[in-house]
């Protein structure tokens, strides 16, 4: 019987099996920050362990950093001492960093592909759940803890037992306004926030085939949000054409072998799936959450849902305390939902095609009175990117704040955050309680919805700027 | 890391009637950035503590060891100082019905005991512990049983997670007994595979 995409990559990565034991798996690629690597690092210098490998380590800084003012020492003398314990960890440990300030910082997922050291068919981790955004190259990636992060530096390798497999198979044509966001969120409020749990998942069908490459990292990137082990895409034309121009790209003959054998990262066709999920693509509308996890979200032409239709007495609980905390009230439009701050960046959404499609919509409007909104490039290079082709102009002409590159607004670890009350339409990747900082209230949306959503100040899409919804 | 070995555990229990706590609940990104395993009990369940009826806050569950916890416990972000908080805490043993990967794969590395129950079982359980709050209940990891006064279950665990746990076994000196293997795999990987270093970047147009 032949294999799935996830069984092929698996099985060329282990490096010992034995009977009763988990498989042990060699790691390709770790990505590092300042977060979770501290305890590992400290771990080594404990048992007197090196890195074993180096040279397919990379650190950057994230979490912490402030969006503005980098040329000055971060404020928080906490978060400095965590971004210097990594600099002088990645000194001591001769590993390559990327700091704040520097051409190629930003987002630990967004750095990845576009240095080319994402390529299909690695195995990829991070002490980050949102690792995931690497299977849209074809990789197995996923986030692991620090004491798993300290394995990986003394090893380069992790035990794992091998998850189950999972199809989930999107077809048909969006419809306009509708992105890879609008898919995701669907797919999680469809199945819930623990319908992947133990699946390595494969998206696949003629919807994914038609995303470009970011749109794919929007989804994979997700994948955590509906508890899966990590999400794919088999790698095709689209993937190879982003990553031949990249810095770390294969050269001459290790291209050629290297795309030799990226073209047999394909699920064979009589391999079977363990499970599998549908989704009609021209079905989906743009679609937003209401609640405090992201499966807990509507079309944004639906209403806030009554508890009372969910058929679990736990999801009844979990939408009544969801609906208290973001002070809602059943029956309520969405589209009737004011917000204080836009958030346009993260890991899902603050690549260039995100800012371009966020630009396009705000182009010749200005952001409501009543609404702040940040705009933050994934990495500094996307950054440059985006102030190449003006958008930044275009941003900051409608009254948004262009920001420097990080997770900004997404975690409320750094200075960017929601004040208690306060309520953002964010196309960040959680709206758990507090998450974008205490008491703060998240609608997840997509970079489209967000900039309607600025615009009008209350949750939007491009349509009803237009008049033509 | 090494560990303590987990063989048995009894102490009394506190009920978390919740589900879907991710570990931004279980602790926010605000309190991750120390660079230690240590003094994250400040920042466990940070959201709720100041509400006088949330259960951590109640006299009768003080000293409580074993956390009776809901479906979907741990889901979302990585962060491995959720388990330290709950163990700094006190907490030694987790009982759920549905966990978050990672969460689950953290408190095995990090010497937390996640025992896996059917959702019916959290039900009793929640009644016991909220009728007798002073009742020890034992989890003996080495029969998977969960006994208390007139109580009695039997719990999952993966046959690896639980052999490490007993023997308090240190993760990475057990994958470096092969380093060997690691060394043959290292040498037939292909040479077209990607190197961090040296370093190389776009030029700076």
């Amino acid at each position: 019987m032949g294999k799935t995409l996830s069984e092929k990559v698996w099985d060329d990565h282990v490096v010992r099996t034995a009977e009763g034991e988990p498989d042990l798996l060699f790691i390709d690629l770790h990505l590092i920050h300042e977060v979770t690597s501290p305890q590992a690092f400290d771990g080594l210098r404990q048992a007197g362990r090196q890195v074993r490998r180096p040279d397919l380590t990379l650190a950057t800084e994230d979490h912490n950093t402030p969006t503005l003012n980098i040329d000055r020492p971060i404020a928080d003398p906490v978060s400095r001492t965590q971004v210097e314990t990594l600099r002088n960890n990645a000194r001591e440990f001769g590993i390559r960093i990327h700091s704040l300030g520097d051409l190629d910082q930003g987002i630990v997922h967004i750095i990845g592909p576009q240095l080319g050291l994402t390529q299909p068919g690695l195995t990829v981790v991070c002490g980050d759940s949102h690792t995931s955004t690497h299977g849209a190259f074809g990789a197995i990636a996923f986030g692991i803890g620090t004491s798993e992060v300290e394995h990986v530096l003394a090893t380069q390798t992790l035990p794992q037992a091998m998850p189950k497999t999972m199809a989930v198979n999107v077809n048909g044509e969006l419809p306009v306004g509708v992105t890879a966001k609008d898919i995701v969120l669907a797919l999680i409020a469809k199945v819930g926030t623990g319908g992947g749990q133990g699946y390595i998942v494969e998206y696949r069908g003629s919807t994914i085939e038609a995303l470009s490459i970011e749109g794919r990292m929007t989804i994979c990137n997700m994948s955590i949000e509906w508890g899966a082990k990590a999400g794919m895409i088999a790698p095709d034309e689209t993937t190879f054409a982003y990553i031949k121009s990249r810095p770390h790209a294969p050269e001459g003959a290790d291209w050629d072998a290297a795309l030799a054998y990226w073209r047999t990262l394909r699920t064979d066709p009589d391999a079977t799936f363990d499970a599998e999920v549908d989704l009609d693509a021209a079905q989906l509308t743009p679609f937003v959450t209401w609640g405090t996890n992201p499966g807990q979200g509507v079309p944004l032409g639906a209403e806030v849902p009554d508890p009372e239709i969910f058929a679990e007495e736990s999801d009844r609980t979990a939408a009544t305390k969801a609906l208290e905390y973001m002070a809602l009230k059943p029956g309520q439009k969405m589209r009737d939902i004011h917000v204080d701050t836009v958030f346009l960046g993260s890991c899902t959404n603050g690549r260039i095609e995100d800012l371009r499609a966020a630009a396009g919509v705000i182009r010749g409007h200005h952001v409501a009175e009543s609404v702040r909104m940040l705009v933050v490039p994934g990495s500094a290079r996307v950054r440059l990117q985006a102030e190449s082709e003006g958008l930044d102009v275009i941003f900051k002409d409608a009254g948004a704040e262009w920001r420097a590159a990080g997770c900004s607004m997404c975690l409320g670890m750094n200075p960017d955050q929601l004040s208690p009350g306060e309520r953002a339409a964010s196309t960040s990747n959680r709206n758990f309680e507090g998450r974008q900082g205490k008491g703060g209230r998240t609608h997840l949306v997509s970079p489209l919805v967000a900039a309607a959503t600025a615009v009008t100040g209350t949750l939007s899409s491009p349509a009803d700027l237009s008049g033509t919804r | 890391m090494i560990m303590d070995a987990f063989t048995t555990h009894t102490g009394t229990a506190l009920p978390l009637r919740r589900s879907n706590v991710d570990t931004d609940q279980i602790i926010p990104a605000v309190y991750l950035k120390r660079v230690t395993k240590t003094g994250f009990e400040d920042g466990l369940f940070a959201a709720w503590r100041n509400d006088p009826n949330f259960v951590l806050n109640l006299p009768r569950y003080t000293g409580a060891t074993i956390l009776i916890a809901g479906p979907d416990f741990g889901t979302g972000s990585s962060r491995e100082h959720a388990v330290w908080a709950l163990q700094n805490y006190g907490f030694r043993v987790v009982i759920g019905s549905r966990f978050g990967d990672i969460f689950r794969s953290n408190s095995g590395k990090a010497g937390l005991l996640i025992a896996v129950v059917h959702q019916k079982i959290i039900e009793e359980l929640w009644d016991l512990v909220e009728e007798h709050p002073a009742a020890p209940i034992t989890v003996d990891l080495v029969e998977r049983q969960i006994t208390a006064e007139g109580f009695h279950t039997e719990f999952e665990i993966d046959d690896y997670t639980r052999w490490r746990l007993i023997e308090g076994l240190d993760d990475i000196g057990l994958t470096l007994r092969h380093v060997d293997h690691i060394d043959a795999f290292e040498r037939n990987r292909a040479a077209y595979k990607p190197k961090t270093l040296p370093a190389k970047v776009a030029s700076s147009s």
